[in-house]
Formats: structure tokens, C-alpha cells, sequence
């Protein structure tokens, strides 16, 4: 079966713990994470995980199934790139110094799109989202100049079809 | 043993002031019933321990000599009774010393609440003495887990283990309580738990599936039960030998599923998997339909999986979603308890004779019948053969007793040859394969059914393993028959040795103490034989004993057990020599 890239999402109960369980479910069967990223979600006290795996849609589905077992999960899916709506955040720092020397970097930045966070006299922080290639091909522009760091978030994603959580959570809770 | 008794809640006060957290948690095991513990005190535990002490009328404290002990001694509890076990131990080495058995617990669904004492709060991640992260260690073992850091979390939270440690498909969960929250006093009130929101412990049963399993049962020309242990979880007894009965349906059991139907049933027709029996086996590659009850698909039943019950159709009772299409993508999974899904579907189920196809297994039961049970049970050469032990504790238990076994050809043998009367009798560690579970697995389930007679069949090697908790069953004096098979070698591994790796017999076999006298070190009664003769009458004594009592019993060295399906063979390759 072919490995392709699907986002996991899950929604949880808010509990010290459940990162531990659900990467331990990824570790057991030998599969790396390609992003993590965990925030709160449209409900109050529920979190959500956006999970990026590179797998077949056999594990996916098996890994889904495992994640919603976890008593503390309230719902868990998964979904192509195509069902979703995803970005990433990236930042690059460079030195202030090449802003100023080589004139070409203004017209990478411009042409990217990106912002700049912050200015001083030692360095810049230029700040991107986008998709994934749109993030790898600013750092690619960027890299003759010189990263002094670079960074890049996970993915967060929403899905295009509704989610019914709180329909679930109602049902759990009737 | 003196009989345990303890008395209940309704004798217990309610506290009227504010109580330590220590007092809340035994208070709340005595709110769940939980009078039979299993444990060993240390110096992060030892607030709880003051108050077991004050409340010994209400909870009798079984004290291991090792925690590994106790964690065992509570699955054999459970196992026997159906209730959940309980556990406590102290931090870090206590609390790791539990983690096999947890495993163990989680692999094999055994309800168990496991409560281990914490570091102070304030001192956790600074390495503190005994400190570690016992959450962290188990999470991957545990159905859930919780460290409670103040004494007002300790009722919810002791309700939700008892709770979520029981329902559904069952399993472990451990509770790591901090010392401060141990002292620290608080307004005490107990409420059972009787739901989590993010937690659904039995999916909904979907009519349609049923009308379909039952569309696909009566057409069927072959069909195949194979149960396990939801059966016996599942309290389901009653309801599974209904519908075998109804349907006619001949039927196989998992290494756990076994004692759920009497073996003696005629649809009963013996074990599936590596060493299970050859009828089954075979036929459930010639089998139009497959019936799948309350059964994970092992790896040790299924044997390859390309080659698994191709040829049927498969249906599958399950409580658990994550078990369906996991190894074997079933043609119709019925969700749900198999107790509802069972009674929901025998009256649905045409009866038929099958008369064929049950003439299919008798003919394959002679073949196996004459070259391996009639050897094993009836052996002619002067050696024994465990089969023969088995056949003796059958016939004076009249196959009431509850087998507990370790891990290991006696454990194989054990299953193939007990025979069950009574559900919840196969007392035995089967997805972990646990060397060492035996010993004090057999004392928790003596004590958790003291009525029944309680025979643990033991490995040399596996007797080893918790040699030590001779002394728990001295102190306790819990009346088990232990039975030691004794090769002198790590039999199951010699025999793998033997076959896969041309007999170069690396580091199995074992230069053994005597066992007699380390029983009599502990004023065990112990006796040893080695010819037929005695044997038969030594088995007769030992079951007459209302004490504990040790039997060893040499028996052949170099015996294989057979049939087995090699590993990663097809079902269809199964071995009779």
C-alpha cells in the first residue's frame, strides 16, 4: 500500500500526560511524527493535536483507532492534504548586516510575502506562513545570505467538512 | 487459611471531619469493595499503610515478598473473581517492580488498580530518593493512569480507576499518589464514577450487522466459533452456550477463552493456535465462516496471516473498535458487550446439525488422538510425560479446580489436557508470557475464590521467577497446589532449540535446588516423584490437603509438545511430530 502524508487530528480532554500516550502509540509501531503541533481548540477545556505522518492508509486508520481508545480522547480522524486547509509558520533570522550589503535580499523577501518581524542593529527576524514549499523555497533564497537560525512550526490545520465536537460532547454528556 | 472476613461499608462511619488524604484512598477501596489488597509498604507509601493498619477490620492487606508478587497475586484475583485487583507499592523501585505485571494486565485485559506512593510534590524531578517516573514507565501498559499531587483529587480519582479499570474491555490502571498529598487533609466524600465523558467503554450495537451475521451463520455449510476471553469478561457464559446450542455451531477457544464452555460440551472441539489442537486448527483454513468472539486474532492463533481463513467469511464480536480489521479484515464486525450481542443474535440463528462437517473434526481428533494425546496421556515408556500429571489432576479434581499455569510447555500441556467444568478455571499469562506469573497468580486466586480448589501448574524455570512468594503463601497459608513439572531445563525454548537451531541447546538448561527443601524451609508440605507409580497417589494426596502443598514431579527431559504450527507458519501447517 502506498505511504502518503495525512494529518491526524484529535481532540482531547486537557490532561497533563496525553502527549506521553499518544506518542507512545506512534513509538510502539515504529513511526515517526513528522509535526506536532497541540493548541486549544473551539471548545473550551478540549485541546487539539494536529499530527503529520508519512504512512499507508492500512496504519492510519489502525494509529486512529489506538489514539480514540485513549480514555482521555474525545474524538480522533484523519485526513488527506486534500481535505484540509493546513499552513506552517516559519522564522528566519539573518544577519542585519546582508540587508543592508546586498541589496538582493529586499527583493527575496518582497517577492516572498513574508514580514518582518523586527528590526535591529545586529540582526532580522523575517516571519512566513504558507505551505510547506513555500516556507523551504524562501529558505532556500535566504540561505546564501546566511541563517543565523531558522525555525518552522508545525502544521495546524482545519478540516474542510465540519467537525461535530460539540455535538459529541453533547451526546457524551447527556 | 482462615476465612478472610472483613466488614463492609455499611459498617464504616462517615468521618464527619476532614480526613488525610491516606485515610480518603482506603476509605474509597472499601467504598469499592476492594477488601482483599495485595502490596508491599515502603517510605513514600507509608501514610496509606498507618491507615490500612487502623482500617484492618475493613481491608485485609495480603504483605508479597516482592512487588512483581503482588501485582500478580491481584490479576489472579481478578481473573478468578471477575471483580477488580487491587495493588499498592511503594516509589520508585516498588513502583517499577509492578510494571511486568501491568503489562501483563493490559496485553490480557485484566481490571486492576494499581496505587503507588509518590515523592513530596514539591521534590518531584529532583531525583529525590525512590523518585521515578512511574507515569511516564507505565503509560504504555496502562488502560489509564493519574498522579494525584492533592489530597481533595483522591475520591474522583480512585472512582474513575475502579470505573474505567472495569468496564468496557478491562485493564490496568495505576494511580501515583505524592506523600504531601497523603498528608494533607481535606472534606472527604466518596461518589462512584459512573461515566467520563471522553470515554465510551461499549460501542453501539448496529442492528443491520446483526442481521447480517445472522444472514451470513445461516448460510453458512462450515462454519467455525472461535471465542476468547470477552466471553469470560463479558460474564457471557450463559449467553455463548445458548447460541452454540442453537446454532449447532462446532467451537474453538483462545488460550484465554478457555473454561468459558465446559470442555466436555460436545461442540466444544479443543484449543486454536500454535499448540492448540489439530482440528481446529486445520479446519479453520477449510471453514466457509468464521465466528469470531470476543478474540484479538494473536499472532500465536493466527500463525501467517496471508494464509489465515482466506477461504471464509469472517464475522467478529468485538467490544473493543481498535481490535476490528487490526490482523484480520473481518466481512462483519458486531460491536458491542457479547452478554447483548450474543442473546441478540441466538434467536436470529437457525439450528442445524452440520453433521458433515463435526464428522470432519472427530475424523481429525483420531489422527490426533493417536499420535500425540494417546502418548502423552497414556504413555507406555517408563518416563512421565506432563500429560499424564494433568490427567491425574483432572481426575481428582473431576475438572473443578482453577488451573493456574506459568509460561512454557507445562503451560501448553496444562491447557490442552485440564479439563474445565467451570468458567474462569484457565488462570494463565497469555499475550505477555510471563515467566513467573504462576506462583502468586495461583495465591490471589485461592484467595479470591477460597471455596474452589487451586492448582498451579509450574516450570522449573518459571518456578524461579517468584520463588520467594513461598513465603506469602506460608504466611497467608492459602491452601495452593503447587505442582512443579520439573525437566531441569527451559523446556519450550530446548524444544524451539531442538527443532530451529540444530539442538545447540544455549543456556537452557538448569542446574535446580531442591525444590522439596526450600518448601520445607518455608513448612510447606513437599513431596517429590519421579515414576508413575507414586505419582498418581502423590496427586491424590496433595488434592486431599487442605494446606498449602508443593509436588514435584520429575518428568521427561527432553519431551516436545506437539502439534504446533511453527512460528510464522500457515494454521494449515500444523505439526503433529
Amino acid at each position: 500500500m502506498e505511504q502518503m502524508t495525512y494529518t491526524i487530528s484529535i481532540y482531547a480532554e486537557n490532561n497533563v500526560g496525553l502527549l506521553s500516550r499518544v506518542s507512545a502509540i506512534f513509538l510502539k509501531r515504529h513511526i515517526n511524527i513528522n509535526s506536532l503541533n497541540i493548541s486549544l481548540s473551539e471548545i473550551e477545556n478540549v485541546s487539539r493535536f494536529v499530527i503529520v505522518v508519512h504512512i499507508t492508509e492500512e496504519q492510519v486508520q489502525k494509529i486512529v483507532k489506538q489514539i480514540e481508545k485513549q480514555i482521555e480522547v474525545i474524538k480522533a480522524f484523519y485526513h488527506t492534504d486534500e481535505e484540509t486547509i493546513f499552513q506552517e509558520s516559519a522564522l528566519y533570522k539573518v544577519s542585519s548586516k546582508s540587508l543592508f550589503e546586498q541589496r538582493h535580499i529586499q527583493n527575496v523577501i518582497k517577492k516572498s510575502h513574508a514580514n518582518i518581524v523586527t528590526v535591529n542593529p545586529d540582526f532580522f527576524v523575517i516571519e512566513k506562513t504558507g505551505f510547506r514549499e513555500e516556507t523551504e523555497q524562501l529558505y532556500n533564497d535566504l540561505a546564501p545570505f546566511g541563517l543565523l537560525q531558522f525555525v518552522r512550526s508545525g502544521r495546524i490545520s482545519v478540516t474542510k467538512s465540519a467537525m461535530e465536537i460539540s455535538h459529541i460532547l453533547k451526546e457524551l454528556s447527556d | 487459611m482462615k476465612s478472610i472476613k472483613t466488614k463492609s461499608i455499611q459498617e464504616l462511619k462517615s468521618p464527619g471531619q476532614p480526613i488525610i488524604g491516606a485515610e480518603a484512598v482506603v476509605r474509597c477501596l472499601v467504598a469499592e469493595g476492594a477488601n482483599l489488597i495485595y502490596g508491599y509498604p515502603g517510605g513514600a507509601i507509608m501514610p496509606v499503610y498507618d491507615e490500612l493498619y487502623k482500617f484492618q477490620d475493613y481491608i485485609h492487606h495480603v504483605l508479597v515478598r516482592h512487588e512483581q508478587g503482588a501485582v500478580h497475586a491481584a490479576q489472579g484475583f481478578a481473573r478468578v473473581s471477575g471483580n477488580v485487583g487491587v495493588c499498592m507499592a511503594t516509589s520508585g523501585p516498588g513502583a517499577t517492580n509492578l510494571v511486568t505485571g501491568i503489562a501483563d494486565a493490559m496485553i490480557d485485559s485484566t481490571p486492576l488498580v494499581c496505587i503507588t506512593g509518590q515523592v513530596p510534590s514539591h521534590l518531584l524531578g529532583s531525583d529525590a530518593f525512590q523518585e521515578t517516573d512511574i507515569i511516564g514507565i507505565s503509560t504504555p501498559v496502562t488502560k489509564w493512569s493519574y498522579q494525584v499531587t492533592r489530597a481533595e483529587e483522591i475520591p474522583e480519582i480512585l472512582a474513575k480507576a475502579f470505573y474505567i479499570a472495569r468496564s468496557g474491555r478491562p485493564g490496568p490502571v495505576l494511580i501515583d499518589i505524592t506523600k504531601d498529598a497523603q498528608f494533607a487533609s481535606f472534606d472527604y466524600s466518596y461518589k462512584p464514577c459512573r461515566s467520563v465523558r471522553s470515554y465510551k467503554p461499549v460501542p453501539e450495537t448496529d442492528l443491520n450487522d446483526l442481521k447480517k451475521a445472522a444472514e451470513l451463520i445461516n448460510s453458512a455449510k462450515k462454519p467455525l466459533i472461535v471465542w476468547g476471553q470477552g466471553v469470560i469478561l463479558g460474564k457471557a457464559e450463559e449467553e455463548f452456550k445458548a447460541f452454540v446450542e442453537q446454532s449447532g455451531i462446532p467451537a474453538a477457544w483462545t488460550i484465554l477463552g478457555a473454561s468459558a464452555l465446559a470442555t466436555e460440551h460436545p461442540l466444544n472441539v479443543g484449543m486454536v493456535g500454535m499448540h492448540g489442537n489439530y482440528a481446529p486448527n486445520l479446519l479453520t483454513n477449510e471453514c466457509d465462516l468464521l465466528i469470531a468472539i470476543g478474540m484479538r486474532f494473536d499472532d500465536r492463533v493466527t500463525g501467517d496471516l496471508n494464509t489465515y481463513a482466506k477461504q471464509a467469511k469472517i464475522i467478529h464480536f468485538e467490544i473493543d473498535p481498535a481490535e476490528v480489521n487490526k490482523n484480520v479484515t473481518v466481512d462483519v464486525a458486531v460491536m458491542g458487550d457479547v452478554k447483548n450481542t450474543l442473546a441478540a443474535i441466538t434467536p436470529m440463528v437457525e439450528s442445524q446439525a452440520y453433521k458433515d462437517w463435526l464428522h470432519r473434526f472427530d475424523e481429525l481428533d483420531k489422527i490426533e488422538f493417536d499420535k500425540v494425546i494417546d502418548t502423552e496421556l497414556n504413555p507406555t515408556k517408563p518416563g512421565l510425560t506432563m500429560g499424564e500429571v494433568i490427567k491425574a489432576i483432572n481426575a481428582s479434581s473431576g475438572g473443578d479446580a482453577a488451573i493456574v499455569t506459568d509460561v512454557g510447555q507445562h503451560q501448553m500441556i496444562a491447557c490442552r489436557y485440564a479439563e474445565f467444568t467451570t468458567s474462569k478455571s484457565n488462570i494463565t499469562s497469555g499475550g505477555l508470557g510471563t515467566m513467573g506469573f504462576a506462583l502468586p497468580a495461583a495465591l490471589g486466586a485461592k484467595m479470591g475464590a477460597p471455596e474452589r480448589e487451586v492448582v498451579a501448574v509450574i516450570g522449573d524455570g518459571g518456578f524461579q521467577m517468584n520463588i520467594q512468594e513461598l513465603g506469602t503463601i506460608f504466611q497467608t497459608q492459602a491452601a495452593v497446589k503447587i505442582v512443579i513439572l520439573n525437566n531441569d531445563f527451559l523446556g519450550m525454548v530446548r524444544q524451539w532449540q531442538q527443532l530451529f537451531f540444530d539442538k545447540r541447546y544455549a543456556s537452557t538448561e538448569m542446574v535446580n535446588p531442591d525444590f522439596v527443601q526450600i518448601a520445607k524451609g518455608y513448612f510447606i508440605e513437599a513431596k517429590r516423584v519421579d515414576n508413575r507409580e507414586d505419582m498418581n497417589a502423590a496427586v491424590e494426596e496433595m488434592m486431599r490437603s487442605d494446606k498449602p502443598y508443593l509436588l514435584e514431579v520429575c518428568v521427561e527431559k527432553e519431551n516436545n509438545v506437539f502439534p504446533m504450527i511453527p512460528s510464522g507458519a500457515s494454521v494449515s501447517d500444523i505439526r503433529l511430530e
